[in-house]
């Protein structure tokens, strides 16, 4: 069996579904050690060994690790990475930033999204915005480096026996030239768009910033985040961290409701692997109707009330 | 303070891509190609930087084909000083342009590097983050905001969560994302101007890049088709259909 170490995200408190996500294809190649970078991840920790496929946790505490400073993380992740065959971690914003810096150190090739297993050392990742998959093969002479795209691939369970915890030391030495000062969190109450089971999202089709309201209004019915077309952004109705998409954020909830979204290409790259899509739209010769498992075609202004008083029901 | 800024020659965003026959290659042939958009945004950026007096010299850089002079010439076009080509007719994976463009700072020496985060081709999103562990400096990712003063830099990145800042001290590697600016449209009088700009060919051998290991590529396809669904005629309908669903 190949030895896998995958880097897991988390914010010190609870780990992100990412980390299970990507877990789901690390399980695939062989016996997974989850490495867990932080100030202090005791808790984390535990969290992290109840999940099915994990054999081994590691913690790499130390007061430096605890801010995602990718500089900071990737030459003891290189270090770390010394006794494995594989080294993977989420294709989030953290996976992105840290494993292409490790890699370099390792001097080996990255595969960046994976979203297919073909074999242990070839994958089929997405190129041109998803409008081409392509198979890459990763020389025998090299680790295989990669990050996991996550909507690809299901959270793994819970298991009931907890996998042993280790504590690791590390000698990587660590630059002090970056400082991490702050996060702004988006979204408020709501559910974190990237995670999320449920969600709404509007479109160019709302006309308004005050009547994209009305999608703040469903989702919070339906308990779903919220998400925007690109046309949507740009228009001004809401800012940019909600924008859903290839240059946007790439999600996969059970149920997406695309409103007033015409469904550009680089729009439905962001949602193709959502369990069930919903679009409503004026235009029954929208795009977003050939992805759709359920469309209505109609003025959402008529549809949203209407939807509002049904789910009250 | 120099400012060096990577771009990459890329089919223009507005192509709807298309594989060869074999499966092969996409075509690329009489097809429009343009600079990687988030290149381009990294451009402006470091005029803008330079503009406001913060630095005196942009220098641009491109790894890729001959051809690849059209896009750095845009580059002067819209107010760099002067231009690199490293030209190869290979495949360039992010590796190799970390280390070509590592070799650039070894001997230009500049304050800042910038980037896109990805080339939307490849979307690889890791020349940055490799160039700026070769280098040991700081890196500083899909950033859209920008503030430089005296030998640091404060930078606000886009990540999954919100947005974060960090500071950074200078030298560093900077990956720009879409919102940072709006690039300037280049003028016909830059674009004379632009021709008497110094263009410098340099190649891999030239400059002594080890070639690292790449990904040997096994072919492209079209993505899996996702098979839509039926229409509803009204919200009821929709209702039942998603509770038939068990999506609600």
């Amino acid at each position: 069996m190949a030895k896998v170490l995958l880097l897991a995200e988390h914010d010190g408190k609870t780990l992100n579904t990412a980390t299970a996500r990507a877990l789901r294809c690390a399980a695939e190649l062989g016996d997974v050690a989850l490495a867990l970078f932080g100030g202090n991840t005791e808790a984390v920790a535990d969290e992290a060994a109840s999940l099915n496929g994990v054999g081994r946790v590691l913690r790499i505490d130390r007061p430096e690790n605890g801010e995602p400073v990718a500089a900071v993380i990737a030459p003891q992740l290189a270090e770390l990475a010394a006794g494995y065959d594989v080294l993977l971690a989420p294709s989030s914003t953290y996976g992105k930033d840290v494993l292409p810096r490790a890699a370099a150190l390792l001097g080996v090739p990255q595969i960046s999204d994976i979203m297919e297993i073909v074999d242990s050392r070839t994958f089929r990742r997405p190129i041109y915005a998803g409008n081409v998959i392509t198979t890459v093969r990763v020389p025998e002479s090299c680790k295989v480096v990669g990050t996991v795209r996550i909507a690809s691939f299901a959270a793994v369970d819970r298991s009931h026996a907890p996998a042993p915890v280790e504590s690791i030391a590390l000698q990587a030495s660590l630059p002090s030239h970056t400082t991490w000062i702050g996060l702004e969190a988006s979204g408020g109450d709501r559910p974190d768009l990237q995670s999320a089971t449920r969600v709404v999202a509007g479109g160019r089709g709302l006309g308004s910033k005050e009547s994209f309201d009305m999608i703040f209004q469903l989702a919070d019915k339906l308990g779903a985040a919220v998400g925007a077309s690109r046309a949507a952004v740009d228009a001004g109705y809401v800012p940019n961290d909600m924008q859903v998409g290839q240059t946007g954020k790439i999600i996969a909830p059970d149920l997406y409701i695309a409103v007033g979204i015409s469904g550009a290409i680089q729009h439905m790259t962001g949602i193709k692997d959502a369990g069930v899509i919903v679009a409503i739209n004026r235009d029954g010769e929208a795009p977003i109707f050939e992805a759709a498992d359920i469309g209505l075609v109609g003025d959402l202004f008529q549809i949203l009330p209407e939807l509002d008083r049904a789910l009250e029901g | 303070m120099k400012i060096l800024v990577g771009i990459k020659r890329v089919i223009d965003y507005n192509v709807r891509v298309q594989i060869n026959r074999d499966g092969t290659d996409v075509v690329k042939e009489g097809v429009k190609m343009s600079i990687n958009p988030f290149d381009e945004i990294a451009v402006e950026q470091a005029l803008r930087i330079r503009d406001a007096g913060m630095a005196d010299e942009v220098v641009v850089v491109s790894i890729g084909p001959g051809a690849a002079q059209q896009q750095l010439r845009t580059a002067l076009a819209m107010g760099a000083d002067r231009a690199t080509l490293i030209e190869t007719e290979n495949e360039v994976q992010p590796l190799a342009a970390a280390r070509a463009l590592m070799k650039l700072v070894e001997s230009e020496g500049p304050g800042m590097v910038l980037l896109g985060k990805q080339a939307i081709d490849d979307d690889a999103n890791q020349v940055g983050q490799m160039l700026a562990a070769l280098w040991d400096r700081p890196q500083a990712t899909f950033i859209s905001g920008l503030e430089v003063t005296e030998g640091k830099a404060k930078a606000v990145r886009e990540v999954d969560a919100g947005l974060e800042t960090v500071e950074v001290s200078l030298p560093a590697v900077f990956t720009v994302d879409l919102r940072l600016n709006e690039p300037r449209f280049v003028k016909m009088p830059d674009i004379m101007k632009a021709k008497r700009k110094p263009l410098e060919t340099m190649t891999f051998e030239s400059l002594g890049i080890d070639m690292p290991p790449q990904l040997e590529n096994l072919g492209y396809a079209p993505p899996p088709p996702r098979a839509g669904g039926t229409k509803v005629e009204s919200v009821t309908a929709l209702i039942a259909a998603l509770k038939d669903k068990g999506v609600l």
